[in-house]
């Protein structure tokens, strides 16, 4: 079993895990901030129902979530099946919305009033407030604490092997059973590694960019 | 006929009563000080008549139009409540500049957002957001920082920030510009700055309310002192009388209490 052949076959692993993080990022960056309103929402009923929410998502395995979103739909109303990876998505989206909303909040509620204030006072709306003057301060905030989180989510995706989508450890883990090959297994951890290397000079370069000021 | 005039304004903290009928009005160009020790409701005036809180009671009323009302209990809209606030501009004690903009774009923000709803904003808007620019670069002139239009916030010193506050404040063309307690998170040799440009300003007939400690500033540049203490306006009058020869035993305390210092 050549190095070249084994590469080749974790590489087409490591799409799937590539497709479930590149995915879940785009998804759950908007829906987290919709989650952050609503546990910021000054309506106690739907704040409470949002923290409950966000509790019992954090409060319980992702994997669990993951066979539950697969399995629970067939258990309890008798559908059918859906696609494996839909099933790995909606988990992971769901899972990672409530952790960036409350690293939103985090990053939304340690902006001074004043700054709302001196916008209301100049004239702007409520909206305009938040999207020219809050946000980009959030922003600049939380991406330590979001890259921490986007790192995990990185390995995290080989959870989603738990329902038998074939992301790189289900891929490398064949070998063992039918080859007797241990090695591609370890040899995955350098496809997280040099990923995550990737991610991390993106991130430093992102905090550089926004390193013009302080407040 | 007055430019502001405020009536009976009540403000409750909870159980707290922090202002039991407070009542003045100034004039075009009349420059008035607020003064009082800490506690006295001087800023929680100051943020009621800017809407940065709801009176409990009282009304307010701008070129004798009432823009304030607490009777009314009709809910005001959002954009409402925004025309009204643009009769006001307000210096705050921590400049509260927005951080990630340079001076300059600190000052123009405003004005440019403003812009957008005007009719000939789509034709015109080069030509618009040119002549926004070229004011703005002015008033920072005025305030003399025409060398830092292109520095960030955390690039000024405190005085510096302050200006920029003040210039900001300038781009909207307010009826009446309040300050709170301007100087008091400067270093004292920064203060002198800052009451240069209001000293200048009230030359040019702005119209200002200003709650400040610096005694000596407000007797030279208000037209008007009024006293507070306990939520009340206790004394009010020319800053000859009010600081000079103060009637009142409040007054004549806090006065006796700052000459101590």
């Amino acid at each position: 079993m050549g190095f070249l052949e084994v590469t080749l076959t974790l590489l087409s692993g490591f799409k799937t895990t590539f497709f479930i993080f590149i995915a879940t990022l785009l998804l759950s960056l908007p829906l987290g901030l919709i989650i952050t309103f609503g546990s910021m929402c000054r309506f106690l009923p739907i704040k409470i129902l949002v923290r409950t929410f966000v509790w019992i998502i954090r409060g319980t395995p992702l994997m669990l979530q993951i066979i539950l979103v697969f399995y629970g739909p067939g258990l309890l109303w008798d559908m059918d099946a859906m696609a494996r990876t839909t099933a790995v998505l909606i988990a992971f989206v769901v899972n990672y919305s409530a952790y960036f909303s409350e690293i939103y909040r985090g990053g939304i509620e340690s902006v001074s009033k004043g700054q709302y204030e001196a916008g209301q006072v100049l004239g702007l709306t409520k909206v305009q407030v938040f999207f020219r003057i809050v946000l980009f301060q959030v922003i600049k905030r939380i991406v330590p604490p979001m890259s921490n989180e986007i790192i995990t989510l990185v390995k995290d995706t080989s959870l989603a092997r738990i329902i038998a989508v074939e992301e790189i450890i289900m891929v490398a883990q064949r070998y063992i059973s039918a080859k007797a090959l241990i090695w591609p297994l370890f040899y995955s951890g350098a496809f997280y590694l040099i990923f995550c290397g990737l991610l991390t000079i993106l991130f430093w370069f992102i905090e550089k960019k926004l390193d013009y000021y302080h407040s | 006929m007055a430019i502001l005039e405020v009536k009976n304004i009540h403000k409750n903290f909870g159980k707290t009563k922090v202002l039991k009928g407070v009542s003045f009005s100034m004039e075009k160009s009349e420059v008035v000080a607020i003064l009082g020790s800490s506690g006295s409701g001087k800023t929680t005036l100051l943020r009621c008549i800017n809407f940065l809180e709801t009176a409990d009671k009282g009304q307010i009323l701008v070129e004798g139009k009432p823009i304030f009302d607490a009777s009314d209990k009709r809910k005001k809209s959002a954009s409402e409540i925004r025309d009204m606030q643009l009769n006001f501009g307000m210096v705050f004690q921590s400049f509260n500049l927005f951080p990630q903009y340079s001076a300059l774009e600190n000052v123009m923000l405003a004005p440019k957002l403003l812009a957008k709803e005007r009719a000939d904003f789509r034709q015109n808007k080069k030509q618009i957001y040119k002549e926004i620019e070229q004011t703005c670069i002015q008033l920072l002139d005025r305030v003399g920082l025409s060398q830092k239009l292109s520095n960030y916030p955390c690039e000024l010193s405190g005085g510096q920030q302050q200006r920029v506050s003040i210039a900001r404040a300038l781009a909207l063309n307010p009826k009446v510009l309040f300050f709170d307690e301007p100087t008091s998170a400067l270093d004292p040799e920064l203060t002198g700055e800052i009451l240069k440009v209001i000293r200048d300003l009230a030359r040019k007939q702005m119209t200002m309310i200003i709650v400040t400690h610096e005694i000596e500033f407000a007797r030279n540049v208000a037209d008007r002192i009024i006293f507070m203490d306990g939520g009340v306006v206790v004394e009010e009058g020319a800053p000859q009388y009010v600081i000079d020869n103060p009637q009142n035993e409040r007054t004549r305390a806090f006065l006796s209490k700052l000459s101590e210092r």
